[in-house]
């Protein structure tokens, strides 16, 4: 095949097929008890300079618990793919554990404008942008990791600068002769994935919003999820159609109620903006930033003790009673940016 | 520039703009912000069956109320299937979508959007902004993608910084050459001052619609190039009172319309 155009952005999480399949060759497919505590399941799995990838999207069903420990345990240099990275990589960038990004979607927080932290540390240097992609684009990397193919075809990125600056290459279609975009597979070194509930050997269930966590957990080479809630394996086998990650593509599940806070847990809890709000405004400047490290990850020894501090089982109540529509939306950002009117 | 006192803002003509180029019983991928408030009101008002398409995976859903994010569980309110991020982009791909709808940051004559950076370098931006997101998708999977953004001589530019999203590139054939789908590429701008198309031969941005109150001189005041102005622009339609209450019951905290 003629190659047409090569993006020059760096590519990072891929592997040649085969050595790919010699990895996933080594890993256990036995069922066992794979609950852990968080702490051990981070330091176990996160390796300093690891190519990371986080499951949901942004700011749903993130795995706020796991950046927070990966924060306090001082994990470094990790590379995020930035598949839709919104308040996991603002909080990640700030707490200092990430050097590169592949961007797709990062530095913003969609309604609530541009987050200054992550734009602080690109603009600074402290940060690189290694690659762009789009969304679809990032997705079907993982769909290539999982599939066990070196790359995707797709007809996306064409003939633009996103393209160019992104990992993939353009050659022509060896049947209709056009320009096709292959996009090069990823397998992710670790992945963290929240989900509403999994069983101890792993066996993980979802309501919907899977964005790409289908793709993304049966490419991952090591894949840690935290789950809402331990169920039973009869509970798995009674409606097995609604398990989504068979737990053999699992290393380690743990429980962590609340796991996604501030971030919406659809069906369970909607975002809380009153702590999105302290972040976007304390994350805006250095000293801001240390404080609210100090405060929340750093003066803490685990998830639980976060919640307390940001308003505890009540708080959770309300924002279950927002998801559903029976609560009024309180958002200081908004407040802000209208000026108070209400 | 005059300002008019009266019940609707620049931000609900927009919203209602924006709707009206909606077709009932077609398909919208949708983008965070006004592209949802018009989405939605088309739905709630000429366009009972629009089917929406949300990137997280949110497929034809009935929305109360405007969601903070395209993959938040607002979007999935009464929605028909809550599929996947590579199901609603490969059915894209396929040809299943007929409308995208897109903001940005800056937009040049062929309607090519940027949303990565601000500044002199990719490497050393001045303002690093986003990125594509789903946008690049959208301007390349749809069948034809409408535009919504504020202009001034800063965004509306010659040329832009960076191509995130593809308009028509560099002129007439040039999206097909570089091998995205046959005809596709965007059909309309929406902006605070007007509404724009594409001349069909030159793909280059024409003014079709001036907002009331707007005149040609603030159109090419808030432009930085040379823009086309055929003769005789018909001004564009205002909401009613009934869009304004209704806009306003569909984002009650004021996110995309204000308060």
């Amino acid at each position: 095949m003629k190659i047409l155009e090569e993006g020059t952005g760096e590519l990072v999480g891929w592997h040649d097929p085969d050595e790919n399949r010699e990895w996933m060759a080594k890993r256990s497919r036995a069922i066992v008890d794979k609950q852990m505590s968080l702490s051990d399941a981070v330091s176990k799995y996160v390796t300093d300079g690891d190519v990371i990838a986080m499951g949901g999207f942004g700011h749903i069903r993130v795995s706020m618990a796991a950046i927070f420990e990966m924060i306090r345990q001082k994990k470094k240099n990790l590379t995020m793919l930035g598949k839709t990275g919104v308040h996991d990589i603002d909080i990640m960038i700030g707490g200092g554990i990430i050097s590169k990004v592949e961007v797709a979607y990062c530095f913003g927080h969609e309604m609530r404008g541009l987050s200054k932290c992550g734009r602080n540390a690109v603009e600074s240097g402290r940060v690189k942008v290694i690659s762009e992609i789009s969304n679809a684009g990032h997705q079907w990397r993982f769909l290539g990791g999982m599939m066990g193919v070196p790359f995707v075809p797709t007809r996306t990125m064409l003939g633009s600068d996103t393209l160019r600056k992104s990992s993939a290459k353009v050659v022509e279609d060896p049947w209709t002769k056009k320009p096709i975009c292959l996009i090069p597979s990823c397998n992710p070194d670790i992945v963290f994935i929240h989900v509403p509930r999994a069983d101890k050997f792993g066996n993980c269930q979802f309501d919907g919003y899977v964005v790409e966590d289908f793709e993304i957990a049966r490419a991952a080479r090591k894949l840690v999820i935290t789950t809402e809630k331990i169920i039973d394996n009869e509970e798995i086998r009674d409606k097995p159609w609604k398990t989504l990650i068979p737990g053999f593509f699992v290393d380690a599940v743990v429980e962590v109620k609340y796991g996604s806070h501030p971030c919406n847990m659809p069906g369970q809890y909607y975002f809380d903006e009153v702590a999105i709000s302290e972040w976007l405004d304390m994350s805006k400047t250095d000293e801001g930033l240390k404080l609210w490290l100090d405060k929340y990850v750093y003066g803490v020894s685990n998830f639980e003790e976060y919640l307390e501090l940001v308003g505890g089982v009540e708080k959770m109540k309300y924002l279950y009673e927002l998801e559903h529509y029976r609560a009024e939306l309180k958002a200081p950002w908004l407040d802000k940016k209208l000026g108070g009117k209400k | 520039m005059t300002t008019i006192d009266t019940y609707y803002t620049p931000t609900h003509l927009m919203a209602v703009t924006a709707a009206k180029v909606l077709k009932d019983n077609k398909s919208v991928f949708v983008g965070t912000g006004l592209p949802m408030i018009a989405a939605m009101f088309a739905q709630r008002t000429h366009a009972p069956n629009l089917l929406l398409i949300f990137e997280a995976g949110s497929i034809g859903p009935q929305m109360k109320t405007l969601p903070i994010s395209v993959g938040d569980s607002r979007t999935g309110y009464r929605a028909i299937s809550i599929s996947t991020m590579h199901d609603n982009m490969s059915f894209s791909q396929a040809g299943w979508t007929d409308y995208g709808f897109l903001g940005g940051a800056e937009l040049d004559k062929y309607g090519n959007l940027n949303t990565t950076y601000i500044g002199e370098s990719w490497e050393n931006p001045k303002v690093r902004l986003p990125g594509s997101g789903g946008g690049n998708d959208v301007a390349s999977l749809s069948h034809s993608f409408i535009i919504i953004i504020r202009q001034s001589k800063r965004n509306f530019v010659e040329k832009v910084t960076f191509i995130t999203s593809p308009g028509y590139l560099d002129g007439p054939g040039a999206r097909e050459r570089a091998g995205l789908p046959k005809n596709s590429g965007p059909i309309k701008v929406i902006t605070q001052l007007g509404t724009y198309g594409f001349d069909e031969k030159t793909k280059l941005i024409k003014l079709e619609t001036i907002h009331p109150g707007i005149s040609i001189e603030d159109i090419r005041n808030n432009c930085g190039f040379d823009i086309i102005i055929p003769d005789n622009v018909p001004t564009t339609s205002i909401p009613t009172r009934k869009d304004v209450q209704l806009l306003r019951e569909l984002d009650p905290s004021g996110m995309a319309i204000g308060r």
